[in-house]
């Protein structure tokens, strides 16, 4: 069943069908709003493709979402749902600013740079570690125990920003002090993108499919999703090997969160995730969890959001079209490959009970 | 099988990318002046980015030539992952010569914005880093007193209320949120005691803060809870200081619950529209004196640096041609009261009455005016605290 699903006509068709679902729902809702459909694709074809700049921004964008679908591989091949990966991304943020907070006015910024980096990344892995043990010690389901782990970190960053890293004089929803440009991650002039952070989120891609694909802890990893019950048999130790997916994840949504203070805001703001956290369990879901397909899908999801804001510009419809697109496109292909499966299923089932009929006769 | 599926996906990337990066039509040389409006609610929220909206369609008509040009709910919750360096970029790449945001909040990434784009004009509404010094040569400040509204919207509160209880639905708290409450604060206790000839402290003044302009599910208290709590503790008149007419709504439906109860919505001069059997009045801001003024002198080439903090027009306060702050007063307000508040007007007007004048205090009891002071520009602005008299913190967690 599933090779039969997974060849290129299978998939193919799948795609067309899955885009069609999408188009029309969308332009169903272009034509509701008012608005001319294919003057709004155009808009945010070239709000998002459109020039250098606007590739620059979906790279912005592309950089934190594709580091946090990366991190959830590792815990969907042990069969784990990390939701809280949001809230990592936040850890990330908060102990990344916490370096750089006393990197401030040093004379060696890069170096504070790396260190915020890893601080970003160790916040990340040890929170996700603690829904991990939630889970292995006491018995709390990831799903709950992430989403519990989210709301706390956002509370615990708000905190942060109205108490003790306020401004001077006041605080702000619009965050902590800014760093100085020092402190920034660099960028290319007039491109707002940190090539630095490009390379190395392919080299995190590469990195990732490497380490799951021809690594013992890959084929842990996968034994262990595939039947926990079984794991022992082969001398693994489930919950450990969880764990450790968990930390992993949780990492590289840590360093997500990193960039979003140092090469994006500049400072700790209440919203500093940009749910790139929840978006990336969408990106990974219509990937159908392969990572060949995570950089192009997330450069979708990253173009979609930098365009939309042409669209209240331009047409005077609301930007959250493309959460719409985003939602549909994903329920679309759940829909129609889970279509396509039952009537697989239905079509075998067909032809066994015909078998069975003719051996009868 | 994979990989080439994989490489089909990128070929069509490549293509699309290719397709789009043809280089664009050049415009017209005698192209229309287009300015760009950064609004950080939404252009219809019947409060601040409504009427900033409302200021810079009217510019259109009022310098022709002009275009304008808006984004809204520019905020990180509304928008994650935009930044304003960002979306100025888009404004100027549409052509806008002169950029408005209309948010405190946008300030650190308007001066990133104004330093890379040197010859574009930058108007920061509500920012004061043309005071401290921080702004480049491009970048204007401009905002209205409106103190003085805000002292109207007390007046009238403190004449309207049966329980001596006046609450204030504040945002998050800075010198600009402090001193509209404490402006209204001292309309009040002028009505208190200048009119209704009682003792100040009978009156009973709440401040209770949401943390933000509007209300954003999760972050900030719910404006409409807070709302609640006010009239179900006795609070019989509620001035809004927030951007967004939750106060008045609530109040409409704790009216149609048969509770007596008023309120005072903020910024728009519509805001009392749906609600008049409970709106007192409405303290508001019209942008169209302080936009054409700026706006003007960048298209005549002789834009200046400067910060510009602009008043009523005191001969007419809702003249929309020239008055930047007005108070249009509501259906609810009896007639009695809506006389009073006229003579008060005036007396605004003519010096006659001057109530950041001393001895005053601040809410820890140390002295902010001695008596007979009264109170410069610059202790208005940046105001520290609430005031004696107030109930509610003065500033966010310590």
């Amino acid at each position: 069943m599933r090779e039969k699903s997974e060849t290129l006509k299978g998939i193919a068709v799948e795609l067309c069908m899955s885009l069609g679902v999408v188009l029309a729902f969308t332009t169903a809702v272009l034509l509701l709003a008012k608005a001319p459909p294919l003057q709004g694709y155009r808009y945010l074809l070239e709000g998002s493709l459109g020039s250098w700049t606007k590739i620059a921004q979906v790279l912005t964008v592309w950089v934190p979402l594709t580091l946090c679908a990366c991190g959830l591989q590792y815990t969907f091949r042990i069969g784990l749902w990390n939701i809280g990966v949001e809230g990592q991304v936040f850890m990330g943020a908060m102990g990344a600013t916490a370096a750089l907070r006393w990197g401030v006015g040093s004379e060696f910024p890069l170096l504070w740079l790396v260190l915020s980096a890893l601080a970003g990344a160790l916040s990340g892995g040890v929170w996700a570690l603690l829904a991990g043990l939630l889970k292995s010690k006491g018995g709390v389901n990831e799903i709950f125990g992430g989403l519990g782990l989210n709301f706390v970190a956002q509370s615990i960053s708000l905190w942060l920003i109205f108490g003790p890293w306020k401004r001077p004089g006041i605080a702000s929803m619009s965050g902590t002090e800014p760093f100085p440009p020092e402190l920034w991650l660099p960028s290319l002039e007039g491109w707002r993108v940190s090539p630095h952070a490009l390379l190395f989120t392919v080299a995190v891609i590469l990195g990732t499919g490497r380490l799951l694909q021809s690594t013992r802890i890959g084929l842990a990893l996968k034994a262990v999703g595939g039947n926990v019950r079984a794991a022992p048999l082969f001398g693994l130790h489930a919950g450990r090997w969880m764990l450790l997916a968990m930390v992993l994840g949780g990492g590289l949504a840590g360093l997500a969160g990193t960039f979003q203070v140092t090469g994006v805001y500049h400072r700790l703001i209440p919203s500093i995730s940009s749910q790139y956290g929840y978006l990336a369990l969408l990106v990974v879901m219509l990937a159908n969890y392969r990572l060949l397909w995570i950089p192009f899908i997330a450069f979708f999801f990253a173009a979609l959001n930098v365009g939309s804001i042409q669209l209240p510009m331009m047409l005077q419809v609301d930007s959250s079209l493309s959460g719409v697109i985003q939602g549909a496109l994903v329920l679309a292909t759940l829909l129609v490959h889970g279509w396509r499966e039952k009537a697989a299923e239905r079509r075998d089932a067909e032809t066994a009970r015909r078998a069975g009929g003719e051996r009868h006769a | 099988m994979r990989k080439r599926i994989g490489a089909w996906v990128m070929l069509a990337c490549i293509l699309t990318c290719a397709w789009t990066l043809q280089p664009g039509v050049a415009q017209a040389a005698d192209e229309p002046f287009i300015f760009g409006l950064l609004l950080v609610g939404p252009y219809n929220d019947h409060g601040w980015s409504q009427a900033h909206y409302e200021g810079a369609l009217e510019i259109e008509k009022k310098l022709p030539g002009t275009k304008m040009i808006y984004i809204d709910k520019v905020n990180p919750a509304d928008r994650a992952g935009v930044t304003i360096p960002q979306l100025v970029d888009d404004l100027v790449s549409k052509g806008a010569k002169l950029v408005i945001a209309n948010s405190d909040d946008m300030k650190d990434g308007l001066l990133e914005a104004a330093a890379q784009h040197p010859d574009v004009y930058f108007i920061h509404v509500s920012g004061d880093d043309v005071l401290s010094g921080k702004a480049p040569k491009n970048l204007s400040n401009l905002m209205g007193r409106m103190e003085y509204g805000k002292m109207m919207a007390g007046f009238a509160a403190a004449l309207t209320t049966r329980t001596g209880k006046i609450g204030y639905l504040g945002p998050l708290i800075n010198e600009e949120t402090r001193r509209l409450a404490v402006s209204s604060y001292l309309g009040a206790r002028y009505a208190w005691e200048k009119v209704l000839k009682k003792p100040a402290g009978d009156l009973k003044f709440q401040v209770t803060w949401i943390g933000f302009w509007f209300n954003i599910p999760g972050v900030t208290a719910d404006p409409t809870q807070v709302m609640q709590r006010f009239f179900d503790s006795g609070y019989d008149v509620v001035i809004s200081g927030i951007d967004t007419p939750e106060a008045v709504v609530m109040a409409r439906q704790k009216k149609q619950q048969g509770q007596q109860v008023w309120a005072v919505p903020y910024d728009y001069k519509g805001a009392c529209e749906g609600a008049e059997d409970v709106c007192l009045g409405v303290p508001y801001y019209n942008w169209v004196p302080g936009y054409e003024a700026l706006i003007g002198s960048a298209m005549k080439g002789q834009w200046k640096s400067q910060w510009q903090w602009l008043g009523p027009d005191w001969k007419a306060i809702d003249n929309p041609s020239t008055s930047s702050i007005g108070f249009m007063k509501g259906p609810a307000l009896s007639e009695k009261d809506r006389e009073a508040l006229e003579t008060f007007i005036q007396d605004l007007g003519s010096g006659k009455a001057n109530l950041f004048q001393g001895p005053l205090n601040y809410q820890d009891g140390t002295p902010f005016l001695k008596d007979g002071e009264i109170a410069k520009d610059e202790q208005i602005w940046n105001m520290k605290q609430l005031l004696q008299g107030m109930e509610g913190q003065s500033s966010a967690a310590k």
